[in-house]
């Protein structure tokens, strides 16, 4: 019997798919949500938000299982998201809350979760991330543990030494790691090919031998099966897999920056190609009715209304905590002098 | 029950015994497994612990040492060695913005139990690259714990200490103490705490507060003051992060004069901040301003009549604390 090839949005469940377009929609109304808090003048220092970047983490997250782990960047929230965390608990560590995930003591670039989320931290640093998931793989390796570490980053931290240093180690140890790497094609100002030679980055894996692929990371289906197939090889001992997911960044490098040095035209692509719209439109197509969609929006409105109402009103930390959690062992004596 | 082994024989010890002990350990680093380190610390742990717990890695130190870092997050205790510690620029950021930061950022939620064995030190006329003493360095970082041994059975029972101890602990290793052959007890479970300094010495002129290598040139320099009546003490810090205070303040209370010996470059050395703390709360006790006795504000030199130039000498000890002493 002839059978036709079905197309992406027919081989998966429109359940799958509204839950991609749910983790989007509260991805994108939380940073929404954040950013006007930051404008307002309620959170300290700076937040880098994942406006546009949605499609990619929904779609990436999705098949990452509960016994996997994660790291994450400055431009984590969509992370925490994607993967199930607590949104109230996420706003309250951008306002340095008591309540936060780190008890305010790691702020909006340093969201971790260790004991439910396996969360192994965003990280301040461009690439350090590299290294601590491939050595969170080390560990699945040595233990057994038959789970797969994601490291999550963006473009500009391929130029970093330790993108080679640990993927050359990750692939020589045939670790259970995959790299997921969000390219909006700009650190901070600098436009990625200025700066780097290569078209894509996920291709620098060759250099090591280890496979990878290239995905519009606009469309989470497109992003899901390239994360399908590198968690599989992942898991099942082959060792280390690179994606890279083609995104676009929304706002400048921090909420607030004008962006003045990117051309109009890049906007104008990414708007035009915005992840959220297009599934949209794909689940009208399949026979989801608008308000369904329409009634997601309002609830992640809810559900980021309350993250700001918690967030706000939580206390901060008592400043005697200034010094706890420095050690684990003799932290009074270790601080004192 | 004791018996005469070498520094890093001591050492092989330790971390043997902690492998046995603990199966969360592994080691990893430069030429670890199948040469078991250039100075034998690790021969014959290959055999016996397999590839998985004894790694030879690539010379990636920034790689590895933060691979450490994620594998110490997950429960492992990785015991990293650096094969010197100047090579602790290369991997700067595992170190000094993960490992001694990540328990905090994240409000506690995890510990790094890692431990960084960094051979360091004078005197192997190693030149600029290999030669240096980094301690002021790595002491500025909050989030380390830093212990620096001067004797076999201290090598021992710090690196057991270090390897139990649930903070990431910096060790460093003298490289010119490897070969000393030392008496050390016999008992498996041996074990030296952390932020303990020990009187090596006991005196009433004058004290040298030391560490290290310096320790030993320390006590020679006071046995040959002995025989010219002066009596001094010295204090053998072991463990520069938790600092002992009491054991500084007890001796300085005793004597009231105090030096400084470390084979550091001078400018911005851990012996400085010693100083300053002394300077700030035990001013009363003090009959003399205190000296600091270390390297030169240089790079470390080769030749050999000019490096002995660049770390102090039992002589240079002697000098220092009849000046101080004012005889």
């Amino acid at each position: 019997m002839a059978t036709k090839k079905k197309n992406s949005e027919e081989k998966y469940s429109k359940e799958l798919l509204l839950g991609f377009y749910r983790t989007m929609v509260r991805i994108r109304t939380f940073e929404e949500h954040a950013a006007e808090c930051f404008t307002k003048g309620m959170l300290a220092g700076n937040i880098h938000l994942s406006i546009g970047q949605e499609a990619a983490e929904a779609g990436a997250f999705a098949t990452i299982q509960p016994q996997d782990y994660f790291t994450s960047t400055h431009r984590g929230h969509g992370h925490v998201i994607a993967r199930g965390g607590d949104p109230k608990l996420a706003m309250a560590e951008l306002f340095g809350k008591r309540t936060g995930y780190c008890k305010g003591k790691g702020g909006s670039m340093h969201i971790a979760d260790m004991a439910k989320m396996n969360h192994l931290g965003a990280n301040g640093i461009v690439g350090a991330g590299q290294p601590i998931s491939a050595g969170s793989a080390l560990a699945s390796k040595i233990m057994g543990d038959n789970s797969v570490t994601v490291g999550c980053f963006g473009d500009s931290s391929t130029n970093e030494g330790t993108f080679h240093e640990a993927l050359n180690m990750a692939a020589t140890w045939m670790l259970p790691l995959v790299w997921f790497i969000e390219n909006n094609c700009y650190g901070v100002s600098t436009e990625i090919h200025r700066v780097t030679n290569t078209p894509d980055l996920a291709s620098r894996a060759a250099a090591y031998d280890v496979p990878f692929a290239v995905v519009d990371g606009t469309d989470p289906v497109a992003v899901y099966e390239a994360m399908t197939k590198a968690m599989d090889h992942a898991r099942s001992g082959k060792g280390p897999y690179v994606v890279e997911a083609k995104v676009y960044r929304y706002q400048g490098h921090y909420c607030g920056d004008p962006a003045v040095y990117r051309p109009a035209e890049y906007m104008e692509k990414a708007l035009a190609n915005d992840g959220i719209e297009k599934l949209g439109k794909k689940l009208i197509a399949m026979g989801v009715k608008e308000e369904e969609l329409e009634e997601i929006k309002k609830a992640a409105q809810e559900e980021m209304d309350e993250a700001v109402k918690f967030a706000d009103e939580s206390p901060y930390p008592d400043p005697s905590e200034v010094t706890d959690d420095m050690y684990t062992a003799d932290n009074e004596r270790c601080v004192a002098r | 029950m004791s018996k005469k082994i070498t520094v890093s024989k001591a050492i092989r010890e330790g971390l043997l015994e902690e492998m046995r002990r603990d199966d969360k350990m592994f080691i990893m680093g430069e030429d670890m497994a199948v040469m078991g380190n250039v100075f034998a610390v690790t021969t014959g742990f290959l055999d016996e612990f397999g590839p998985n717990r004894v790694i030879d890695t690539p010379i990636s130190e920034e790689g590895f040492l933060g691979m450490a870092v994620g594998a110490a997050m997950r429960g492992m205790h990785p015991c990293v060695e650096l094969m010197y510690d100047d090579f602790v620029t290369v991997c700067a950021d595992p170190l000094f913005n993960q490992a001694a930061k990540l328990k905090y950022m994240s409000g506690g939620q995890c510990s790094i139990p890692l431990v960084l064995r960094m051979p360091m030190g004078s005197g192997r006329r190693n030149a600029g690259q290999h030669s240096q003493s980094l301690e002021g360095m790595v002491c500025h970082f909050p989030g380390l714990k830093v212990v620096a041994p001067c004797s076999a059975a201290d090598a021992k029972g710090l690196i057991k200490s270090a390897m139990r101890d649930p903070d990431p602990v910096v060790v460093f290793e003298h490289k010119l103490l490897y070969a000393k052959k030392e008496e050390i007890p016999e008992d498996e479970d041996y074990l030296v705490p952390i932020g303990k300094a020990n009187v090596k010495r006991e005196g009433k002129d004058l004290t040298i507060i030391t560490w290290s290598r310096e320790v030993n040139f320390s006590m020679e320099a006071a046995e040959k003051l002995a025989a010219e009546g002066i009596d001094v003490e010295v204090l053998d810090l072991r463990t520069l992060v938790p600092i002992d205070w009491d054991a500084i303040k007890a001796s300085v209370s005793k004597t009231h004069n105090v030096i400084i010996v470390s084979e550091e470059v001078k400018r911005g050395s851990y012996a400085g901040e010693i100083s300053a703390q002394i300077a700030e709360e035990l001013f009363d006790e003090l009959d003399a301003p205190v000296e600091r006795v270390c390297g030169l504000n240089i790079v470390s030199p080769f030749s050999p009549v000019l490096e002995d130039q660049n770390f102090p000498h039992p002589d240079d000890i002697v000098k220092a604390v009849k000046r101080v002493l004012n005889k």
